[in-house]
């Protein structure tokens, strides 16, 4: 029982971490109707970023973390303005295109700059030590990642509600051409957007160092396509819905570990038979519109 | 003999009812206009009649050529291309041709749905099918000639002037040798002296090519002259139909159109 | 309107006064290439690493083709590619290698009893090996095609991508029959120059074919409007699903090329990230050009690996750029979002190769070259 007990643990740890990389690419798509595949080397760029600044640079932990997201915000804001913005009238598969090479070239960027060889993931506060709990032992860390994760989106849903920025957002994910008229400053959005996505990502990419301490180029990869999967579990566009999705598709993998043994090499392969299923039997995800084409 | 009748056909779009309870019939060989405000469900209509949309409720009897007296096939919610193959082609309210591609491959593929080789004899090029592909290029240039559009036949078809690119989508159309044809809105965005070509042009195919026309159309003056009868709709609902003389007196479509004057 | 006249009667009958011309430079090519071809396999013209960055081009020409068919041409983003060409690759090595090499591969774990007796050999082995992958992988695409094509864009992307990672996966998965990670090596290199530039040879009159037949411009139509194509009598699932099984044979006949030529496979060579490198050949070449695809294939494969003194260590002037591994990837891929950025229909956009098209651009060449150095008119000329 303890090990069930321990597993959950587990799975609420990993599909927290999904959830928070889930969000940048529900918030991305829902503006700019991109799969942003260049989101998960984002995340990989954070995790070199902490490991600079922590093993490298000896900057505390707490400071760093703050460097850390502010970096990464602003490599997401760049690689808006620099490979999205400039095409953003162009059809959207241009922008797919354009968000694979912004991938490409940040694993190969990054295999320059940090090599190949794996780095160790410096180990923040006591969030790797132990926890027993009723007689379950678990990392503290998966105490810390729900609740972090939910304060987060708490934050942002509130900001997204009822400031003018969220305000702005949902405008133009609604529509685009109606919120330009209206005043509302497109590039600013896109870019705040942009923004939040990444910092997001930065915090996930902290706390999954925390959980497998181990840094490589093509580290952001894996869990960047999980979570998008994630996202359109939720249905993609939708905030909360990327939030369940991640929850649930973390639990399912590590629950199905748990219960069939035997399966735990084909860990990876689970992410993509649930994208299939949900893509076939509900398109819009657990939380999407349904939306329909104009003839 | 009636070409297409639709039976209480509705489309709902969430709490919207675009068409409600549409009972139309179009006769052989008849020209019938749809008119009606922006917004009265016209093109959800075409869209329920071409397969785009499956109605909600109701249905949709199609009459197939040459059929003699069997009864009418009921061609409900059926695939779009399935459809274009039964014999009825369409046009687009805002003109949807092959922008890549030149005015004869425009009208050529439109003889897709009536081929008769299959893949494997066309890849390895038989002889019966360079017979087919020559007979398709001859009977599409025959096709440009008489819409006046052959000159333009190795033009990439975005590149003609906006009144000819109608004239192309009616051309392509009529390639995939329909009885029936449905315009959505053909004069839009035509001046005078194009609009009233494009009278007599639908006239004349009516007659040349032995169809039955469905048209939807804002301008009165093409209702008008050339409609056997009009049908009137206002908000999905059906509020008058008739004969053109009929329509232009009717007190519920002046109503709809020019709205009741507040008191 | 004269001027068209004349032009449309030439059309019509299917003669231009150039043809003859243009047969003959054809012809002239294709005999130069074959005796370079000849020369280049005995040994004569390039080194055995040219003639393996040869193979590796003409391999991925077939590649970009596959991919071109279904994205460019179909219009149906399909991120598929690694995983087809891992069942062709796996496929074609398992049928042509020797039973004793067999054995000593599959040391971890024995190899199935099914397949432990086989062995293709020679040139009509590769030819039966590289047809059954064609086929395998054709019936894969037609399997996972069912589902997948009735999503679109971005989805369907996404969809297939996961497909073929689930392949990879399984295929790390199953020892007894792929050897799991640890892949195979010592495959027969059989497939020589005249196999990989035959072989793209054969799927360039296929394409070049295939798209002057209805069914390829029901592909094309598809691709610029798939509303309007349907209410024109094309299936779009039927033709979704051609255009699939079609460049799924492709891409595991180009797999099977590349296991032969590469001597060693494993699953993680089938990452995504070899659809990317493909996907990027077609974007640079153009989608929806045969010509861009090959042009392309052989640009970027060349041009990868004379980037390769970029990793070396090299002077510029007086700095000493040190021994940098992995900067001409760097380099390479910030090329490329050069090219999607700036030069987004790519080399040929949707456009072919054509000798009238060659001279003109060399007649026009001298206006184009001094319009450079004139000021621009303002306002713009009437089009």
């Amino acid at each position: 029982m303890a090990l069930f007990w321990q597993n959950v643990a587990n799975g609420l740890t990993v599909g927290s971490l999904y959830a928070l990389v889930a969000i940048g690419y529900t918030m991305v798509y829902g503006i700019l109707r991109l799969i942003n595949f260049a989101h998960g080397d984002i995340f990989m760029m954070a995790m070199y970023f902490a490991f600079f600044a922590i093993s490298i640079f000896y900057i505390p932990w707490y400071i760093a973390i703050i460097l850390v997201l502010v970096a990464t915000m602003l490599l997401g804001m760049l690689i808006e303005k620099t490979a999205y913005a400039p095409i953003r009238n162009a059809p959207r598969i241009s922008l797919l295109i354009s968000s694979i090479g912004v991938s490409y070239l940040l694993e190969n960027l990054a295999t320059v700059l940090f090599t190949g060889v794996p780095r160790q993931f410096p180990s923040i506060g006591s969030l790797q030590n132990s926890l027993v709990i009723g007689g379950v032992t678990i990392q503290q860390l998966a105490i810390y990642t729900p609740v972090v994760m939910l304060i987060l989106v708490a934050l942002l849903l509130t900001l997204i509600n009822k400031t003018k920025t969220g305000m702005a957002m949902r405008a133009v994910s609604k529509d685009f051409e109606t919120a330009k008229l209206m005043g509302v400053n497109i590039n600013r959005t896109i870019s705040s957007t942009f923004a939040i996505g990444s910092m997001l990502a930065a915090v996930g990419a902290i706390m999954w160092g925390q959980k497998y301490p181990q840094i490589q180029p093509y580290i952001g990869v894996m869990p960047g396509l999980k979570c998008f999967i994630a996202a359109v579990i939720g249905g993609i566009g939708n905030i909360k819905g990327a939030v369940v999705g991640g929850l649930l598709l973390g639990m399912l993998e590590i629950m199905i570990v748990y219960a069939q043994p035997g399966l735990s090499g084909y860990k990876d392969a689970f992410a993509f038979v649930a994208l299939i299923l949900v893509l076939l039997i509900r398109p819009t995800g657990l939380f999407g519109e349904k939306v329909t084409d104009k003839v | 003999m009636s070409v297409l009748k639709t039976e209480g056909a509705t489309m709902r779009f969430g709490g919207v009812t675009a068409v409600d309870n549409l009972n139309i019939h179009i006769e052989n060989n008849e020209i019938v206009a749809i008119i009606g405000p922006n917004g009265a469900g016209k093109t959800t209509a075409f869209n329920m009649i071409t397969g785009v949309y499956k109605p909600t409720s109701g249905q949709v009897l199609y009459q197939k050529p040459n059929s003699g007296n069997a009864a009418m096939e009921n061609i409900t919610g059926k695939r779009p291309d399935l459809i274009a193959g039964l014999g009825i082609a369409r046009t687009f309210q805002n003109i949807r041709l092959f922008k890549e591609q030149s005015v004869l491959d425009n009208v050529l593929i439109a003889n897709h749905v009536r081929l008769k080789n299959g893949f494997f004899s066309a890849m390895l090029h038989w002889p019966f099918y360079y017979k087919s592909e020559r007979e398709m290029r001859e009977r599409s240039m025959v096709l440009l000639e008489s819409v006046g559009l052959a000159d333009h036949a190795n033009e990439l078809a975005t590149s003609l002037p906006y009144g000819l690119q109608r004239r192309l989508e009616i051309a392509r159309a009529l390639a995939t040798q329909p009885q029936l044809l449905l315009l959505d809105e053909p004069a839009a965005g035509m001046n005078p002296k194009e609009t009233e070509d494009l009278t007599q042009f639908v006239a004349q195919i009516r007659d040349d090519f032995q169809l039955t026309v469905l048209l939807i159309e804002h301008h009165m003056q093409i209702v008008m002259d050339i409609s056997d009868r009009i049908y009137v709709l206002d908000y999905g609902k059906t509020i008058a139909h008739g004969s053109p003389a009929e329509i232009q007196g009717n007190p519920d479509v002046i109503t709809a159109y020019l709205g009741v004057e507040e008191e | 309107m004269e001027k068209n006249k004349t032009r449309f009667r030439g059309i019509a009958s299917g003669l231009t006064k150039n043809k003859r011309r243009n047969l003959l430079l054809s012809m002239i090519a294709i005999i130069a290439l074959t005796v370079f071809l000849h020369f280049t396999e005995q040994g004569a013209t390039v080194g055995s690493y040219e003639v393996r960055v040869l193979n590796l081009c003409a391999v991925y020409a077939v590649l970009a083709l596959s991919m071109n068919l279904i994205n460019g041409f179909t219009g149906q983003f399909s991120l598929g590619t690694a995983g087809f060409m891992a069942i062709g690759a796996y496929t074609t090595s398992l049928l042509i290698m020797p039973v004793s090499v067999k054995a000593k591969v599959f040391y971890l774990e024995p190899i199935v009893p099914w397949l432990e007796n086989v062995h293709w050999e020679g040139n009509f082995g590769l030819f039966g090996a590289l047809l059954v992958a064609g086929l395998i992988t054709a019936v894969a695409a037609f399997i996972i095609g069912f589902p997948v094509l009735r999503l679109k864009g971005d989805y369907l992307a996404i969809a297939t991508l996961g497909f073929s990672e689930i392949i990879r996966i399984v295929f790390t998965n199953t020892q007894s029959v792929t050897n799991g990670s640890t892949g195979i090596k010592s495959i027969p290199n059989t497939a020589n120059i005249w196999w990989t530039f035959g072989v793209m040879a054969f799927f360039v009159v296929f394409m070049l074919r295939l798209m002057k037949t209805s069914y390829g411009r029901a592909f094309k139509c598809i691709r610029d409007d798939e509303v309007a194509a349907e209410s024109m009598g094309i299936s779009l699932f039927k033709h979704k699903m051609l255009s699939f099984v079609i460049s799924g044979f492709m891409a595991g006949v180009g797999g099977g090329l590349m296991a032969s030529v590469l001597g060693a496979i494993t699953p993680l060579l089938f990452r995504f990230i070899l659809a990317y490198d493909i996907l990027l050949i077609v974007v640079l070449g153009g989608m929806g050009s045969i010509t861009g695809s090959i042009v392309g294939a052989f640009l970027i494969t060349t041009a990868k690996e004379w980037l390769r003194w970029l990793d070396a260590g090299f002077n510029i002037g007086p700095i000493k750029v040190p021994q940098i591994a992995g900067l001409r990837m760097v380099v390479f891929s910030a090329l490329l979002m050069l090219v999607i950025l700036f030069y987004r229909r790519g080399l040929f956009g949707n456009k072919e190769f054509s000798w009238d098209g060659m001279f003109r651009l060399i007649k026009n060449a001298p206006k184009r070259v001094a319009a450079w150095f004139k000021p621009k008119p303002k306002g713009g000329g009437a089009k």
